[in-house]
């Protein structure tokens, strides 16, 4: 029984006493390691590494679409399998596990106080499922008939049927294997996390004075713990009706002139299975991007982040909202029209809370003292970036609008806008500006703009030109348009432009993994906190964090996250764990 | 891990009252739920996510069920059993479940006997816990095979819609994984408390992590919501 008096600094209760497992030997320590920050580290090389997989078939796809006719391997069926794995990896294997198994991992143990997650076994367990997903997915590149090609959506009843790559194959099998064992696995990290911050804090740490990174990781691991489950059963139910020939999905269907052996599945129901959990699979992505965002912003301009309460209230409701909203996915799937006009409501009134942040951003840039580094750089990216992708929304998310944009290059702008490109800036200046707590260095400072500046231009130069093709009606997932009397000369010209900059943007992105392995040695000694910056992730004893991240004593926390510019301050930040009056600990209003 | 028991988590200091109250309790220092232990939290959280997974299957089950334009197998008929010449309608079922909701009496009385300490009882009902649990899927497996003979199959059924087949095998045998994968554990648990490592806190063999009484309840936690999730499948699956 720890019996904690307020008065002296005894260590909290369960974290003072949490027994760490200590490695004996160099596997234990680096490889099969119970260490969360080893752990995020394996989860960011191979999201990373996966993520490079998507990113070349990326460029495939683009070679086939500006190009066109002068790549003959690249047949209609492997330009289908291309997008398929090219958006489930970025989805699923890069964001979500980059987002909350790498930054998540982490970021949360530091910066809430704590030692390490609360079960690390199950949290190395949770990466090495995760390794194995992966593995099963890419293995399917290998196997007969190759991965599979029914869209990263996998819509019933094309997915498992003869004429989509990978359907009759092992390809579909492999999908859904592959993401059951993600859902195990990132199941097995998400309970760590949601724990850890819920009853792992140090003291002090109230839930109100948690940096709003971890607000983020944390909603959007509560959301997914309650979204996968969806895409469980989906993926249990259509591995039945692929393997054993049930009929959950599967209507009767004639397939090249003979009747199938399925009768009387529902094709929506998957789609609404999938969509409860692909919509707040959006937001999954995206609320760690925003808490991230929102701590990088705070950071570098010097000023505490504006209206914080009303940030984390903003950051709840998007995750509630988002599990009302799915079937806007569906407008043209033969829903009751009426549904329509429900999730069309729901839809917009999302567009509140977000608004929130967004305003909040923007003033707590007000006046701020700017710092142009690069992890802001990014963060006013984003900010940008995240605005005109979610206006593109507010189209989409209205039925009548929507109806003749779906399926054109509109939506592939849209949500490429919205949940790509916004998201990976985020990843990008995040990783820039915690890169030093982790290795110790600092990033190339000139190779970062050089990487900052084409990515962003360069990803404008991308998608915006998407939504004109779009607006001409040019639909999304066609191998081949060059027949169509939409596809005008001019349209043609956009797409090889597009396809230019895409290969410019993936190149630029190697110069940033250059950067990434050559920073280990070479970087600029970053010190324990290069940013002046207020969070507990910043004030450990050493840099890069030992084992058990704090030393002996674990920090106690006086203060909200953003004491910067205080008045009357020494220095122009304060961190959390530095008591005192002379500012007022200062709660959110 | 120490107890978990916490006498004063933050200074007393007025709290305000209404939603305001119930958000800064929420949100109060080091822990949002005092005295539950991360063990604890841990679960009931995994449940409330298996919780959606049940849920998803049982939507989707009902769904198919609603949605099938041909007829759907009487339930009554299809799990009756002719005991002594007369068919006697889910009379296997009602034993399973009276099996499984006992399995969930003597869990009980095990985490009790566990909070006094008392290892031999504690190990014991665990096991006799365990025991009945493997009942349940050994009767599973009766009715699984039953049904098969019949003709029952995933992809169709002498009866009616194919989908009766198809829900009804992946649905309980979803559950039975469950209780197998209850039954495997509580035997685990069973050996520990046995052995006296809660007693002299001997550190688990993957996790180093000195086990404690109260693991005994975590146990009871996912064995209680098994059988719960089996009277809502009871409920909808046999007696719709």
């Amino acid at each position: 029984m720890v019996d904690v008096t307020p008065a002296d600094a005894v260590p909290p209760a369960e974290v003072g006493e949490v027994e760490l497992y200590h490695p004996h030997s160099w596997w234990t320590k680096y490889v099969f390691s119970q260490d969360a920050k080893v752990i995020a580290v394996q989860y960011s090389a191979t999201a990373t590494a996966i993520g490079l997989v998507a990113l070349v078939l990326s460029w495939l796809m683009r070679l086939q679409l500006g190009f066109p006719g002068t790549f003959d391997f690249i047949t209609p069926e492997a330009y289908y399998q291309f997008i398929t794995m090219h958006g489930m990896i970025m989805v699923i294997y890069l964001l979500t596990a980059l987002f909350l198994g790498g930054f998540g991992n982490y970021l949360i143990p530091l910066m809430v106080g704590a030692r390490d997650m609360v079960f690390p076994y199950v949290n190395m367990l949770s990466y090495w499922v995760y390794l194995l997903a992966v593995l099963v997915l890419v293995s399917s590149f290998f196997a007969p008939g190759g991965p599979t090609g029914a869209g990263w959506t996998l819509y019933p009843p094309q997915a498992i049927m003869t004429g989509t790559p990978g359907g009759q194959d092992w390809g579909i099998i492999l999908m859904l294997s592959s993401l059951i064992l993600f859902i195990i696995g990132f199941t097995m990290g998400g309970l760590n996390y949601v724990v850890t911050v819920l009853q792992g804090r140090t003291r002090g740490m109230t839930l109100m004075r948690l940096p709003l990174t971890v607000w983020g990781i944390f909603t959007a691991t509560v959301m997914a713990l309650l979204a996968f489950p969806a895409l469980f059963v989906a993926c249990v139910m259509m591995l039945l009706d692929r393997a054993l020939g049930t009929s959950f999905f599967m209507p009767a269907i004639v397939e090249m002139g003979q009747q199938l052996q399925h009768n009387g599945g529902s094709p929506i129901l998957f789609q609404h299975l999938f969509w409860f959990f692909g919509h707040p699979e959006v937001y999954i992505v995206a609320l760690p991007a925003f808490g991230i965002v929102s701590d990088l912003i705070s950071t570098h301009a010097r000023k505490n982040i504006f209206g914080y309460r009303m940030m984390v209230w903003a950051i709840i409701a998007i995750g509630a909202l988002s599990f009302v909203v799915w079937a806007h996915h569906m407008y043209v799937s033969g829903m009751n029209p009426y549904f329509g006009f429900f999730f069309a409501t729901t839809t917009l009134i999302i567009a509140v809370p977000t608004a929130i942040k967004v305003y909040n951003w923007v003033l707590t840039l007000w006046r701020g003292d700017i710092h142009l580094t690069i992890p802001m750089l990014f963060a006013l990216a984003f900010i940008v970036t995240f605005v005109n992708g979610g206006l593109t929304g507010l189209f989409l998310g209205n039925v009548v609008v929507d109806v003749p944009l779906s399926d054109t290059m509109f939506v592939v702008a849209h949500f490429h806008m919205v949940m790509g490109v916004a998201p990976i800036l985020v990843i990008f200046g995040a990783i820039y500006h915690w890169y030093p707590k982790v290795t110790g260095r600092m990033l190339d400072e000139t190779l970062g703009r050089f990487h900052f500046w084409v990515t962003f231009v360069g990803a404008y130069l991308i998608f915006f030109p998407m939504h004109y093709l779009g607006l001409m009606g040019v639909p999304r997932r066609y191998a081949e348009l060059t027949d169509m009397t939409i596809m005008t000369e001019s349209a043609h010209h956009l797409n090889s432009f597009i396809s230019i900059m895409a290969f410019i943007v993936g190149f630029a992105q190697m110069v940033f993994l250059f950067n990434l392995i050559w920073s280990i040695r070479h970087g600029r000694e970053a010190g324990g906190n290069p940013w002046r910056a207020t969070t507990l992730e910043w004030q450990t004893p050493e840099t890069p964090p030992a084992h058990g991240n704090f030393g002996k004593e674990l920090p106690i926390v006086y203060r909200w996250a953003y004491d910067y510019s205080v008045p009357g301050a020494k220095e122009d930040f304060i961190p959390q764990n530095v008591p005192g009056d002379f500012a007022p600990s200062r709660e959110p209003a | 891990m120490a107890e978990t028991t916490m006498t004063h988590t933050s200074q007393m200091e007025p709290r305000p009252a209404g939603w305001r109250g119930i958000a800064a309790d929420w949100a109060s220092d080091q822990r949002a739920f005092k005295n539950v232990s991360w063990g604890k939290a841990m679960m009931w959280i995994f449940l409330l996510s298996d919780t959606f997974i049940f849920g998803c299957f049982l939507l989707s089950y009902m769904t198919a069920r609603i949605s099938t334009r041909v007829p759907w197998p009487n339930p009554s008929e299809v799990f009756a059993l002719r005991i002594g010449g007369s068919e006697i309608p889910l009379i296997l079922i009602a034993i399973m479940t009276f099996v499984l909701i006992s399995s969930s009496g003597t869990m009980a009385m095990a985490v009790n006997f566990g909070y006094r300490h008392d290892r031999r009882k504690t190990a014991i009902l665990m096991l006799l816990t365990a025991a009945l649990g493997a009942t349940f899927v050994g009767m599973q497996a009766f009715e699984w095979t039953k049904l098969i003979t019949e003709g029952v199959r995933p992809w169709g059924n002498p009866w009616g819609a194919a989908q009766f087949g198809s829900c009804f095998f992946m649905i309980t045998g979803f559950h039975g994984t469950h209780v197998t994968i209850g039954v495997i554990f509580l035997i685990i648990v069973a050996r520990k408390v046995w052995r006296g490592d809660f007693d002299i806190g001997r550190p688990g063999f993957f996790t180093s992590r000195r086990g404690r009484y109260e693991n005994v309840e975590i146990m009871g936690l996912y064995w209680h919501f098994v059988d719960l999730v089996w009277v809502f499948i009871f409920a909808f699956f046999y007696l719709w």
